[in-house]
């Protein structure tokens, strides 16, 4: 049976995980690829890095930290931040990654989604959407949820899927940074609207919250920073604790 | 020491495979170089991706003649193994015909891809050698073998499918062992271990 996939997030700024991570058992909780290792050893499903670099100078180290980071790890990962074109996305896939994540650059021009699904197959395609519930409605937004858009999520997530995304990573900005749980409402929706593998994300706080979402919200996946980062919800025990209620986990 | 070569024919993510390797200590060559090939004792055949340009890209160097007479272990994963079959539903062309498979597209009533980690049953075999039941490996396809007398082990979803394949010499994995955490190096290092 296909399981539920438990997904850390790392955000990487020049080179470096940011967000004060804190882990006794590691030397250096700051370089990437020790904590990608850390988390693969405790049994994370996928690991995903945002490369939130300011500038375009920076970015170009990333590719060579998502080469160290193939090297080492032995499970999947996706790589996103600033993708805006093909070539961008095949120097990241050639370097070791598994998928890119589109966000922004998919909006701003969705013939990128085509480009990309038919230059590395829809596989390797995930578009990242950040939306606001707004008096009912929930509105796509950019620039990590600053910039509200016309879209509306349920069109833009059937769009994506069209066009050839094969993964949706849904983030709400309602429930982002509360730890008040996911937004399963939306997530269900999003499930019975479109059929490519839904990956929540925004509001993890606790085991039931992931729980919650796989079996109210419907969703594929479950992604996760900062509760995994600051030690609030070690891997061992939250795939334990899901599986003691009947959710398909990898052990 | 063996020589081990990963078939560089331009189909996606091969450097996983390779880095894969090197945590097994082993250094593999890229290469689509025929007497490379022929000369290997053991030969991968990865690919990620679209299986059309994958096979033009094979026939233009020779490939798809050269892989199906090979004699020493030859592991196709995922892509590598879809075009080790008779028929692709992709555009519907044959394959190399290693394999008496057909390949389908998964039905509109799951998620497609099929994305994750999904458990497998094995027959007792070389690949599986010293691996538990029903372990967790790494699926991403859109497309399935259907089961057959070449199938080595079965996983779900929607319904019953290939997880992996063998015909003499010459085997094949839908999932990605190079992305499947320690089982993944196990039936890797096992496929490196087989002997004629």
């Amino acid at each position: 049976m296909l399981t539920k996939r438990i997904i850390p997030c790392l955000d990487i700024k020049d080179g470096r995980t940011v967000k004060g991570i804190k882990f006794k058992n590691l030397i250096d909780a700051g370089d990437p690829v020790e904590l990608a290792s850390y988390y693969s050893a405790q049994g994370a499903d996928e690991l995903v890095f945002l490369d939130i670099s300011a500038t375009a100078e920076k970015r170009k180290t990333f590719a060579s930290l998502v080469n160290e980071i193939a090297q080492k790890i032995n499970i999947p990962f996706t790589v996103g931040g600033g993708i805006t074109s093909v070539e961008e996305a095949r120097r990241l896939l050639l370097a070791g990654a598994d998928k890119v994540s589109i966000n922004s650059a998919a909006v701003r021009n969705p013939a990128l989604i085509t480009e990309l699904s038919k230059a590395f197959g829809s596989q390797c395609v995930v578009v990242a959407i950040d939306a606001k519930q707004i008096e009912g409605e929930w509105i796509v937004h950019l620039v990590g949820g600053k910039e509200p858009t016309s879209l509306r999520l349920f069109d833009w997530a059937k769009q994506v899927v069209k066009l050839g995304a094969g993964e949706i990573l849904f983030t709400s900005m309602n429930n982002d940074g509360t730890k008040q749980g996911f937004a399963n409402e939306a997530l269900q929706k999003l499930s019975t609207r479109v059929n490519v593998p839904i990956i929540a994300s925004g509001g993890a706080g606790s085991i039931q919250h992931f729980a919650d979402t796989f079996l109210l919200g419907g969703a594929d996946a479950a992604l996760a920073a900062s509760v995994f980062h600051f030690n609030e919800i070690t891997l061992p025990n939250l795939k334990q604790k899901l599986q003691s209620q009947a959710i398909a986990i990898r052990l | 020491m063996s020589k081990v070569v990963i078939i560089d024919y331009g189909a996606g993510n091969i450097q996983s495979v390779q880095f894969a390797l090197e945590r097994l200590g082993v250094q593999a060559k890229l290469t689509h170089n025929t007497e490379d090939i022929l000369s290997a004792d053991k030969v991968i055949f990865p690919g990620v991706g679209h299986a059309t340009p994958a096979l033009k890209s094979l026939q233009e160097k020779g490939l798809d003649k050269l892989i199906p007479i090979l004699k020493q272990p030859v592991l196709g994963i995922c892509l590598g193994m879809q075009l080790m079959c008779s028929f692709l539903e992709e555009n519907n062309q044959n394959g190399l015909d290693i394999f008496s498979t057909t390949v389908k597209k998964f039905s509109e009533e799951e998620k497609v891809p099929h994305i994750g980690w999904n458990d497998i049953k094995f027959k007792d075999g070389e690949l599986f050698r010293g691996i538990e039941e029903n372990p967790y490996v790494y699926f991403v396809h859109s497309y399935y073998a259907e089961l057959g007398v070449e199938t080595i082990a079965t996983t779900g979803y929607g319904q019953q499918f290939s997880a992996a394949l063998q015909k003499n010499n010459f085997y094949g994995c839908q999932f990605h062992p190079e992305k499947s955490g320690v089982i993944g190096e196990q039936i890797l290092k096992n496929f490196l271990t087989i002997t004629q």
